[in-house]
């Protein structure tokens, strides 16, 4: 059966390339970091290019390069960490309603702690006004954290304008920049204080990420122990992890973005000429080159997601059947779309490795299936 | 996830549809959890007089697990007297089914609430 990979924005197939690179530091380069002799200083040196790599394209300098083991620690070493060094200051926190869950609860269990959260609203395309994030902010406000890029519907945010208006009243700006890394222009120089990062995202391999955290920023760590990353991350580093992700970054090319935004535009132009009844969830403009995110009204996510599965089709959904919680996507509910829309909806996640045949396919097994279940619902 | 007779009758479900004109119709579920299920059914009588579900049929929006939930359950009251349908308990589907994962077991609920409701709805009609 021909199999046809559309979840890349949960994650992606590791480069062979990237696995290469790796593999000398499971074997011969096994040395802890920390060690003075040869074996230790080899792994460091590994662990140094890959920091270099990473940080030189952020634009940032590699000691501002901290490595967790992945995005969801990144950010809540992110959140916790300034909040807990900046609480004489103020206790207010200022976020998105539409942010990952890893900003969004760590949020909420400050919110316990006794911290005020404000969750700014988004418009039907999940955009952060800045004009909405300059009227939340008062004198308490310590942190600001908006995504860079939307994992659901691939809305990408003026993290420039946000970071601007954050930094004219001196207030710390973190960005979860997850989705958007490599994929759209991204600089610290923005006036970003803290940003975040993870490597499977980017075909590089699962359990590690990083938190660029600009020089002078006070932080206290979630984890302490010995003297690594800066004393702002204790524990042995996962080295050959490590050594992945500087790799991924290398080799992640540019020009095969427009590829992918070419086929993300066929797919979305086909669904929407071959299947009735379909909405498109998201930005129309200002949306990352791989997400595409529908409803197709009457038809539940989950089910959906089964059959194209069983027709070698893998993406995700937003319905609540499909959530441990039943609730449908906080995502969507914050753009406007009703629950029941909300439970109609399939995101798309496109990649390198996919091609013209593949969203031929798609387009060929999608109208069948959404017509299938139809015949089933009572909408 | 799913155990095999759920994706069985998810890709193959029995009873799909509607009936037009049906004796009673049920209907479970609410847009915010997910799954809606309509059950719609048709009496009869067998040889010893007593009332029977003669035809049934359902329309669902849910998931796998919905879906299965659905055709199951017809599957298990078609046939039957009233009195015996009354009698189908959740755990009936689900364990007909091979067992539900612990987070879809609302879907077996569902199912059977739209059942008795259908039958409910039938004796209403009936006694007007």
């Amino acid at each position: 059966m021909k199999k046809v990979y559309l979840d890349n924005a949960a994650t992606t197939p590791q480069d062979p390339e990237v696995v290469e690179a790796m593999l000398p530091y499971f074997k011969e380069h096994f040395g802890n970091p920390s060690s003075i002799h040869a074996f230790g200083q080899k792994a460091k040196e590994g662990i140094d290019k890959a920091r270099k790599i990473i940080a030189k394209k952020i634009k940032a300098n590699p000691d501002e390069i901290i490595f967790t083991s992945g995005g969801t620690e990144a950010n809540n070493l992110a959140l916790k960490g300034i909040a807990h060094t900046q609480k004489a200051k103020g206790n207010h926190i200022i976020t998105s309603q539409i942010e990952h869950h890893s900003v969004l609860n760590t949020a909420r269990q400050l919110e316990k702690e006794g911290f005020k959260v404000t969750y700014l609203k988004v418009d039907k395309e999940g955009l952060v006004d800045p004009k909405e994030l300059e009227k939340a902010i008062t004198k308490e406000t310590i942190l600001v954290s908006v995504m860079a890029a939307n994992n659901e519907i691939g809305t990408i945010e003026p993290t420039r304008e946000l970071a601007k208006v954050a930094r004219s009243h001196k207030i710390y700006f973190h960005t979860d920049a997850v989705q958007a890394f490599c994929k759209i222009p991204f600089d610290v120089g923005w006036g970003i204080d803290l940003a975040s990062f993870s490597a499977h995202k980017i075909h590089g391999p699962k359990g590690i990420g990083a938190l660029y955290i600009k020089r002078g920023t006070k932080i206290q760590p979630r984890q302490v122990g010995g003297h690594q990353e800066f004393e702002k991350r204790a524990g042995t580093e996962n080295v050959p992890a490590i050594v992945g992700f500087g790799k991924a970054v290398e080799i992640y090319n540019v020009d095969e973005l427009r590829k992918i935004a070419e086929l993300r535009d066929k797919l979305i132009e086909g669904v929407i000429n071959k299947i009735p009844k379909v909405k498109l969830n998201g930005p129309k403009e200002k949306r990352l080159p791989n997400i595409a995110n529908f409803s197709f009204l009457g038809v539940e996510g989950e089910a959906l997601l089964m059959e194209l599965d069983s027709k070698g089709i893998a993406c995700s959904t937003g319905s609540a059947c499909a959530a441990p919680t039943l609730e449908p996507s906080h995502v969507l509910q914050a753009i406007g779309i009703t629950a029941i829309v909300a439970h109609s909806s399939l995101r798309m996640s496109l990649g390198k490795e996919n091609s013209e045949e593949d969203i031929d396919y798609v387009l060929e097994i999608l109208p069948q299936a959404v017509k299938n279940l139809r015949k089933i619902s009572p909408f | 996830m799913y155990t095999k007779k759920v994706i069985q009758l998810f890709k193959h479900p029995h009873n799909v549809g509607k009936i037009k004109n049906p004796d009673g119709l049920g209907k479970a579920g609410n847009p915010v959890c997910g799954d809606i299920m309509w059950i719609y059914i048709k009496i009869g009588k067998n040889k010893k007089g007593e009332e029977t579900i003669k035809d049934i049929r359902f329309s669902t929006f849910g998931c796998a697990a919905a879906i299965a939930t659905s055709s199951m359950v017809t599957d298990l009251a078609k046939g039957k007297t009233i009195s015996e349908a009354k009698k189908i308990t959740r755990k009936d589907v689900a364990d007909e089914l091979g067992g539900l994962p612990p987070v879809k077991f609302h879907c077996s609920n569902l199912a059977v609430d739209a059942l008795h409701k259908a039958i409910q709805n039938y004796e209403k009609k009936k006694h007007k």
